[in-house]
């Protein structure tokens, strides 16, 4: 059964490296991933702040479009993809009023049931079955897996068990041989959209997110969202003035990591994309024994 | 006990419950959304707040909250609707009185930068079908005159291959600019 892929914006550009490190665990396992014809953006925070009926047709476009295509199931990387997909679905599917209106905008229908797969569920469907003859490395290092808002609320779109403590990427960096940490931050706001407009609230919440992490001695900081991952890495110039001090732990994409445990190549992973140098990371790899 | 059924007063309360199905009233203001509201530091009127005010029907108060900060600053992270004894939600309020802000012609001065990266934001899905974050940063640049913002982050981004040059397009451009205008002639929403 083909698996549809939708890797939205961010993923096409300052996120590159989340889409070609997800590219490389699938390809080492064998799994294919295609690309949904012609989707489009999801708008966003941009769109549900300022007009409600785009922020569902934007989205119910891309979804009309991959069950057209014949896709039972679409694998959505950004955790604001995810939740705006999610959230659409959820709401067409609660009000068909709602529905044949966003279906007049688009000029599409809405018929097939499609399932939205974040990447977590994706990973623990797809990769899990064969990963563990792949993982040649163990990554050795204390993690602080951060969940961030859009995969734990609202719960009517949430994708995890526990929406206050998350365990999904817990699970993964068991996997990568990593020591995922207990802390208190793991569903804590980055400040998201804010980014460009409110860069100074940006570093007072990533910050704060930044420092727990650090408490915990965490050595590295593990994220499935763009905008988390833009915000605590190139923010972090921002962050530092802020915090009045210099914390230089990581930020990896999921896909890095599990991509790390398997051998790939750092530099096929995109570990050379961020601005926080990785090398501490892949300092504490060590090879597993054969 | 029939409160809401024979209510039609033409406050804000009852276009907030009309647009978006929240009860207002479930609200007991118990103020967990306020205390754990990542935003709330920066807030003009807290979100328990805005909630009593709107409860009030009081047309003076109700301005207030359409000319509040807290409005645009709410970033949907819906920490307040998972912890809120009553499921009161709250997000999605905040939508629709950032909307009716901008039909009203209420906007926060203070919120003007970040009203303009939305605008830049959506121009820039209206013109490609997809997001062009060179368009939007030009866009926004000159929407706000923050025109040295970030500009230090250009070259790192470049050679990081974290910028395209040219947007990615969606097959058929027009397509989504009739999407944007179907829904402009149904209801007259801002863009």
């Amino acid at each position: 059964m083909k698996i549809g892929y939708y890797p939205g914006c961010s993923l096409e550009g300052s996120s590159k490296e989340y889409n070609d490190s997800l590219f490389a665990v699938a390809e080492k396992c064998g799994v294919t991933l295609e690309e949904i014809k012609d989707w489009s953006c999801c708008g966003a925070s941009a769109a549900h702040n300022l007009n409600h009926d785009l922020s569902l047709a934007l989205p119910a476009r891309t979804l009309a479009l991959a069950g057209s295509q014949g896709f039972a199931e679409i694998v959505v990387p950004c955790a604001a993809c995810y939740s705006r997909l999610a959230s659409t679905n959820h709401e067409i599917s609660e009000n068909v009023t709602v529905k044949t209106k966003i279906e007049g905008y688009i000029d599409l229908k809405l018929t097939a049931d499609v399932k939205i797969l974040t990447v977590f569920e994706f990973l623990q469907k797809y990769i899990f079955p064969t990963v563990d003859k792949h993982i040649v490395n163990k990554l050795n290092q204390k993690a602080a897996c951060y969940y961030g808002c859009l995969y734990t609320r609202p719960k009517e779109t949430a994708a995890v068990d526990q929406i206050e403590n998350p365990m999904e990427m817990d699970e993964v960096m068991v996997k990568a041989g990593a020591t995922p940490i207990d802390w208190a931050f793991k569903t804590e706001c980055c400040g998201a959209g804010l980014s460009v407009s409110r860069t100074d609230i940006v570093a007072k919440l990533s910050g704060k997110i930044l420092e727990a992490a650090a408490d915990r001695g965490a050595e590295s900081i593990v994220v499935a969202c763009p905008m988390c991952h833009m915000n605590l890495d190139m923010r972090r110039p921002e962050i530092k003035k802020q915090l009045k001090k210099d914390i230089n732990i990581p930020v990896l994409f999921i896909t890095q990591a599990l991509g790390l445990s398997m051998g790939i190549p750092a530099d096929k992973l995109g570990l050379n994309k961020h601005y926080v140098s990785t090398n501490k990371v892949v300092n504490c790899i060590v090879k597993m024994e054969a | 006990m029939h409160e809401t059924t024979h209510h039609h007063a033409d406050t804000l309360k009852s276009h907030v419950e009309e647009a978006t199905g929240v009860i207002l009233s479930h609200c007991y203001q118990c103020g967990k959304c306020t205390a754990g509201c990542p935003l709330n530091e920066e807030m003009d009127i807290m979100p328990n707040q805005i909630l009593r005010i709107l409860q009030a029907e009081m047309p003076g108060y109700e301005n207030k909250v359409l000319s509040s900060l807290s409005i645009w600053l709410c970033l949907a992270c819906d920490t307040c609707y998972s912890r809120c004894p009553q499921e009161v939600l709250l997000s999605k309020v905040m939508d629709y009185l950032r909307q009716e802000s901008i039909r009203q012609n209420k906007v926060n001065p203070k919120a003007k930068d970040i009203l303009s990266f939305h605008k830049a934001f959506l121009d820039s899905i209206k013109l490609n079908g997809k997001l062009h974050e060179v368009g939007l940063t030009i866009d926004y640049k000159l929407r706000s005159l923050n025109m040295l913002q970030d500009v230090q982050l250009v070259p790192s981004m470049m050679s990081k291959g974290k910028l395209a040059i040219f947007p990615h397009q969606v097959q058929n451009t027009k397509e989504i600019a009739k999407i944007f205008k179907r829904i402009s002639e149904n209801k007259g929403d801002q863009q």
